[in-house]
């Protein structure tokens, strides 16, 4: 009990200090997880809205796939990426394994299907309603789901929040395709993992503490945001 | 005569929802009356091609542009003068004679002052002309409309009929569904009566009204009329 007040207390420090190596570490931490996000919603959303109103072979096919891939395991992507960008592999000669470019292509192909799924959902409701009107307009079907996706903006926040939520707070992928390198490749999930197995509680705190904050914050400005919209525009 | 129907069907999930129509529809203003659940609204998407029939067919002798406006109309969460423009903007019309022309058709409709305001915020009447509007910035030759005064008060759904009158001055054909016979007199020049999926009787509007040829539709009148 002792030893964990302790830990709190220096854990505050450390926050209150903006300790530089904390603050580093925050910021490739949101810098890797925020460009996969945007990555894998100019993917994911288009992907998604092409799968609620589109009519293609295979359709049903990807649909099941992209349901199925939200409960990817982090440690497979990192081991599949991993393969893919050792010297060994397809991609080795790019020479990215153990780089923050590295991460952002785990993290992306990780939640690409958490944002085309979500994506999917919110366009077929808005499918069903919008559907007789665009195709009476003469809207075409990739034009009704362009339209339908600008339509459900504030709604799809929900569906980026979701990948970065994921993106962020995962640590398999970015510890084995990051490798962990101080000051390099050294995140806030990977952080709090070895520093918890060294012992050092109060900086594994701090980032937790920090990491919990910045999910909170980022879903309430997201809430904010569509609860506005809801009274702005209906 | 614009519209052919030979032997046009629609049958869901096995069950017939419009049956063995066969009409020559060549009136300028058309108005399909019945009760609830008669296929109106359903023949008018089959005659707008947003069902395909599963029997029968349609013939266009001409080929009409078209346009629908329906019972719940749906807005785009943008502003009404957008909900406009996006018809235009569909058919590569750009910049400002797109807004030009949007602003004209809410013009029109009476709506100028409300061109800035969230479409999907406006009362269902306002949403109602905009919805006009929308469908009428296109300058379709042939307008499909459902119900459009259906929950209307009386000062709504006069404005609104005397939008339809203009836009059939301006040239357009019009076929509609509505439950209000009034507004079928005052409006159509013929009257096609449907029930049970089926058409009961296609008539000139003043005979219809005046002495229909069917019994079923001196039912539909004596049980209709106030
Ligand atoms: N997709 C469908 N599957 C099964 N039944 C349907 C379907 N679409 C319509 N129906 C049925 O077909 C009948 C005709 O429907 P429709 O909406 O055309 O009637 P309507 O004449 O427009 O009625 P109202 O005056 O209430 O608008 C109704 O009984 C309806 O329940
Ligand atoms: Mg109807």
């Amino acid at each position: 009990m002792h030893e964990l007040a302790t830990s709190l207390t220096l854990a505050g420090d450390l926050i209150a200090a903006a300790d530089g190596r904390l603050a580093a570490i925050v910021w490739l931490s949101l810098k890797v997880s925020l460009t996969a996000t945007l990555i894998a919603c100019l993917i994911g959303m288009p992907l998604g809205a092409l799968l609620a109103v589109g009519r293609f072979t295979g359709r049903r096919v990807l649909i099941v796939l992209t349901n199925g891939l939200m409960g990817l395991p982090p440690v497979v992507v990192g081991l599949l990426v991993y393969l893919l960008l050792s010297r060994a592999g397809p991609l080795g000669q790019c020479g990215l394994l153990f780089s923050p470019t590295a991460m952002v292509i785990a993290q992306t192909i990780l939640i690409v299907p958490i944002v085309a799924a979500l994506a999917r959902q919110v366009v077929a409701d808005a499918w069903t309603e919008y559907r007789e009107q665009l195709r009476s307009l003469g809207a075409s079907r990739t034009r009704a789901a362009m339209t339908l996706l600008w339509d459900g903006r504030f709604s799809l926040t929900t569906a980026g929040l979701a990948g970065f939520g994921r993106a962020v707070a995962e640590v398999g992928a970015v510890m084995i395709v990051g490798g962990n390198i101080d000051g390099v490749t050294r995140v806030m999930t990977t952080t709090i993992a070895l520093e918890t197995s060294k012992g050092d509680l109060p900086l594994a705190l701090a980032l937790g503490a920090i990491l919990i904050a910045v999910v909170l914050a980022l879903n309430t400005a997201a809430f904010l945001l569509r609860q506005w919209a809801e009274r702005r525009w209906g | 005569m614009w519209l052919e129907l030979s032997d046009l069907g629609l049958t869901e999930n096995g069950v017939c929802i419009v049956a063995d129509v066969t009409l020559k529809v060549g009136a300028g203003r058309t108005a399909i009356l019945g009760p609830n659940g008669a296929g109106k609204s359903t023949l008018l998407r089959l005659m707008h091609g947003l069902l395909k029939p599963s029997s029968g067919s349609l013939q266009w002798p001409q080929d009409l542009s078209q346009g629908m406006v329906f019972q719940r109309p749906a807005m785009l969460r943008t502003t009404a003068l957008a909900n406009v423009e996006y018809g235009l903007k569909l058919r590569g019309v750009t910049g400002a004679e797109r807004q030009q022309r949007a602003m004209d058709a809410l013009r029109r409709v009476g709506l100028p002052e409300l061109a800035g305001r969230p479409a999907r915020r406006l009362s269902g009447g306002e949403q109602q002309r905009v919805a006009l509007a929308r469908a009428w910035a296109l300058e379709p030759q042939l307008l499909f409309l459902d119900e459009p005064t259906a929950s209307l008060d009386p000062a709504s759904g006069r404005e609104v009929e005397r939008i339809i009158h203009e836009i059939a001055e301006a040239g357009a054909r019009i076929v509609m569904t509505t439950h209000n016979l009034g507004q079928a007199r005052r409006i159509a020049e013929e009257v096609i009566l449907m029930d049970g999926g089926r058409v009961l009787e296609q008539t000139p509007a003043d005979e219809f009204f005046r002495q229909p040829r069917t019994e079923a539709a001196r039912c539909f009148l004596r049980e209709e009329m106030p």
